[in-house]
């Protein structure tokens, strides 16, 4: 499948993935995640379940401590 | 050509290292009015980056930085909430802006805000920010954008003990902060 990830491109293999698949194939080991998929906010005890298909828009955004 | 900011308001939640240098940079070209929240008291290891002074430690955050706001631009209306800001209570106090710059100190606290605002306050802009501590590598730092959503940072360079958030890489961001309230406030 082709999805948006970050405003960029992006091809996987599998025809529709996890949010908790997306993570670990993109190797996104932050705990601290805002993540967007077509404009819904897709909380921590909704990544197993949320899944991503062919063209969605999905925005993970990495929050650090400091300010 | 400023004179359009006269009639706009930013809200300012956390009134630290971003906040209170975001909120000054606001103030200078003339922001019509800011909300600005926070909880916490100024102490002495604050001032290695926020925008106080020595004779107010001690003070409210948001007062000491209404007092000082006045002192660059008594023309600013501010609006202050000496309150922890929740999930709860964000969407009645930050009502009434036309930006809400995320300005905390935990990730937990950034995302809550990024997560309220987007559910249940959808039409404003937010300008967030995430990875300043440290010192030095300029041009990591940058702006990424989603729609109404602004992050500025570079979204890997988190405190520590070792890792302290400093004037110089916080300022900067603070300042990205207010360059992009700016360039949105002018378009809008």
């Amino acid at each position: 499948m082709n999805i948006i990830l970050n405003n960029n491109s992006e091809s996987f293999e599998k025809s529709e993935m996890s949010i908790a698949e997306i993570l670990k194939a993109k190797n996104f080991i932050f705990k601290m995640l805002v993540i967007k998929v077509n404009d819904r906010i897709i909380k921590k005890q909704e990544y197993d379940t949320t899944i991503v298909i062919e063209g969605d828009n999905v925005v993970i955004l990495h929050l650090v401590s400091g300010g | 050509m400023l004179e359009k900011l006269k009639n706009k308001t930013v809200g300012i939640a956390g009134c630290g290292g971003l906040g209170s240098n975001c909120a000054i940079a606001l103030a200078r070209i003339g922001i019509g009015k800011l909300i600005i929240a926070d909880f916490d008291n100024i102490v002495s290891s604050n001032l290695n980056r926020q925008y106080y002074f020595t004779d107010q430690i001690g003070l409210p955050k948001v007062d000491a930085l209404k007092t000082n706001i006045s002192k660059i631009n008594d023309n600013v209306i501010v609006e202050t909430h000496y309150i922890k800001l929740t999930a709860r209570n964000i969407p009645g106090i930050f009502s009434n802006c036309d930006i809400i710059v995320e300005a905390f100190d935990l990730a937990e606290m950034k995302q809550m805000l990024i997560e309220t605002v987007l559910t249940v306050m959808p039409d404003k802009y937010i300008i967030s920010g995430s990875g300043m501590a440290g010192w030095g590598n300029n041009n990591s730092i940058k702006t990424i954008n989603f729609d109404k959503l602004y992050v500025c940072g570079d979204f890997e360079s988190e405190i520590s003990d070792v890792l302290l958030p400093l004037a110089p890489r916080v300022g900067i961001v603070a300042n990205m902060q207010a360059n992009q309230a700016l360039e949105i406030l002018m378009k809008i």
